[in-house]
């Protein structure tokens, strides 16, 4: 068998047309209106009742704007990122589910791949337009949560508000490109399309559901007989901690806690030196937030390519043939 | 530059041990209209998809219009037009939004794709319906405003799969006058089908493919030639005499042969017809009809692979 042979001409020609196309098909798509609304309908009630909370301890010290994002009202029980934690997947795989399988199932796929275009292009346009769409739905959303606080609260945020709250803006869309990968990865794989919709639910619930009670069940597997020393116990702590950040979900709430709530020092298990010369409750300047976060962020924003690299391979093997 | 439009010299293509193209040569030339013929899983659609470069080689070399499909897969496909078979279009668009993507893909400037797009419209046929959404398409639509995205690259060699399948005649007809059309513009047309009348309609030279391999190659005349001998088969109806006692004493006839009351099939060396027409009329029989038979694709097809069947 011979060796395939470098090929000519760019990778991306073309990828400008994908991307306008998947972008604007989901723009019109009735699933595009149908996600909106879940997603409305699932965050404006722990906003509207953090509001309403808020409302009537106005503190102008505190980052009141980013408490709309992070309380958790008692009414509700689920604060608004949180409620976001698990509806980002469920939109990116709304989006992503039958992004590649539906062209096969078309009989477009074929058609399509004969024009000038590598399925690099096809791929990551696909990718690329979908990404847009979620980001597009989330700051529509991050502006009404924005708009209804500036008209139920009076005050305007402060500028740090702003760019805490952008850059939450960013991890949550970042959060949101690796469950779209991953829905591509099942839409590449699986022909059916309810199969590849069925297995990326399967892994949203079972991060959701089943990791942190199967991570527990390892860490107690891990865990030394007993435990004599502080260092023990954190070492035991940072390989449960090290195992649940395999989740997603675990990575996005942990920079989001860093991002909204400028009073988080760390985001592993608290150590004396860490404790020495801060005052408790006193909020870390942005940039040393950012710094915190970052691990986190760079593990969202490898875990999207990791799996999105999958999802080309294995689509550069696959018959077009339907 | 050689005449050639598509040159494959010993493709191959390996499904695990199966060899689905067994090592082919095929030269395409330009302006014809060139059928690939074979029995389902003979490994038509797979050559074709080697010569667009949508599917591995696993052996040999194909170029096209001078272009190697496996390392400038852009520079074929911008000069190709495929129709695959059962071709599909996005159903949320319509006709002129389907078309207009790919003019986006082909990089075609706005203002001109809008013109080519109605054009090729026109030509199909299909520009009343241009802004309908192709959910409503039926499939000769659907087929027709395959060509026309065909037109609209203007292509310099359509490669089609299958195009007639599932059409009814007069859609056949009209989706071969298409093709037909496509030559006129000086297109090289690569199809393949199973109609095989309807091949030997349009098509300028025919391959028969047989289990991955090319087992003949040429025009309809010449694989008649050999696959059911070299002869003039002639029809001949008549009545009055014993037809086939008086025509065996004529110089060049090799077999008279009756087909159905008053008619005879009569197989000669040489163009024997006025030979034929006088014996009859002297001898005091009437004749009522005397065709020369042209050699029909469906009986090569059919004796070739009746015979491949028995030296199996
Ligand atoms: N992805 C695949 N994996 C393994 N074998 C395959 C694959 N695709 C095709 N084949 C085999 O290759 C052979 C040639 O198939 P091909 O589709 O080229 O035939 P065809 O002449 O187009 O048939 P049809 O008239 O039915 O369209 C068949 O025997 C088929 O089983
Ligand atoms: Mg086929």
């Amino acid at each position: 068998m011979q060796r395939k042979a470098a090929r000519e001409g760019s990778p991306f020609t073309g990828l400008g047309p994908v991307f306008m196309k998947e972008f604007s098909d989901h723009l019109s798509s009735a699933r595009m209106m149908v996600l909106m609304l879940f997603v409305i309908v699932f965050g404006a009630f722990p906003v509207a009742t953090s509001l309403q909370t808020l409302r009537s301890a106005v503190d102008p010290n505190s980052f009141i704007f980013l408490r709309i994002f992070t309380l958790e009202p008692e009414q509700v029980g689920i604060s608004f990122t949180a409620a976001l934690n698990f509806i980002i997947p469920l939109m990116a795989i709304g989006l992503g589910f039958d992004s590649v399988n539906s062209e096969f199932n078309r009989r477009t796929l074929s058609r399509v791949l004969s024009q000038p275009i590598y399925r690099d292009a096809l791929l990551l346009g696909k990718f690329l337009g979908g990404l847009a769409t979620l980001a597009v739905a989330l700051v529509a959303l991050w502006l009404i949560v924005l708009g209804a606080g500036l008209i139920l609260l009076g005050v305007p945020p402060r500028g740090v508000e702003v760019a805490r709250g952008l850059s939450f803006l960013l991890v949550a869309i970042a959060y949101g490109g690796v469950w779209l990968a991953i829905a591509i990865l099942f839409s590449v794989i699986f022909r059916s399309t309810a199969t590849s919709a069925l297995c990326a639910l399967g892994v949203w619930l079972f991060f959701f559901i089943l990791w942190p009670q199967l991570a527990g069940a390892l860490l107690v597997g891990f865990a030394p007989s007993e435990i004599r020393t502080v260092d023990d116990y954190v070492a035991l702590q940072s390989v449960g901690l090290g195992l649940m950040r395999l989740s997603p979900g675990t990575l996005f709430s942990e920079a989001v806690l860093g991002l909204l709530a400028p009073e988080t020092r760390t985001l592993g298990p608290m150590l004396p030196s860490q404790m020495r010369g801060a005052i408790m409750g006193a909020p870390l300047p942005f940039d040393q937030s950012l710094l915190l976060i970052w691990p986190q962020v760079t593990g969202l924003i490898a875990g999207m390519i990791v799996v999105f690299a999958a999802a080309y391979v294995i689509f550069q093997r696959e018959e077009v043939r339907a | 530059m050689s005449d050639n439009v598509i040159e494959a010299r010993g493709l191959l293509k390996l499904y695990g041990a199966q060899r689905a193209v067994n090592a082919i040569d095929l030269d395409i030339r330009r302006g014809e209209i060139f059928g690939l013929l074979g029995p389902n899983g003979a490994g038509k659609t797979t050559t074709i998809l080697m010569l667009l470069g949508l599917t591995e080689t696993s052996g040999g070399s194909v170029s096209v219009l001078g272009f190697d499909p496996v390392r400038q897969p852009l520079e074929v496909k911008r000069r190709v037009g495929y129709l695959p078979d059962a071709v599909g279009f996005y159903d949320h668009l319509t006709a002129r939004e389907n078309l207009a993507y790919t003019a986006r893909l082909l990089d075609i400037p706005r203002r001109e794709a809008t013109e080519r797009i109605m054009e090729s419209l026109k030509s199909v046929n299909l520009d009343d319906v241009a802004d309908k959404r192709v959910a409503t398409f039926s499939r000769g639509m659907r087929q027709r405003l395959g060509i026309a995205e065909i037109v609209m690259k203007k292509a310099e060699v359509a490669i089609l799969d299958e195009p007639t399948s599932g059409l009814d005649p007069h859609a056949t007809f009209e989706l071969l006058e298409m093709i037909r059309g496509l030559k006129r513009l000086n297109v090289a047309v690569l199809l393949s089908s199973h109609l095989l009348d309807r091949v030997q309609s349009v098509c300028d030279r025919v391959a028969l493919f047989n289990k991955g391999d090319i087992a003949l190659m040429g025009t309809v005349v010449e694989l008649a030639n050999q696959v059911l001998g070299a002869g003039h088969p002639l029809q001949v109806e008549a009545s009055g005499i014993d037809v086939a006692a008086t025509l065996r004493g004529v110089e060049g006839v090799q077999r008279v042969t009756e087909e159905g009351a008053g008619t005879w099939r009569v197989v000669a060396d040489r163009d024997v017809r006025a030979a034929v027409a006088q014996r009859i009329v002297s001898s005091g029989g009437s004749l009522t009809r005397l065709a020369d038979l042209q050699p029909s694709l469906e009986e090569v097809y059919t004796r070739y692979f009746q015979e491949a069947r028995h030296a199996a």
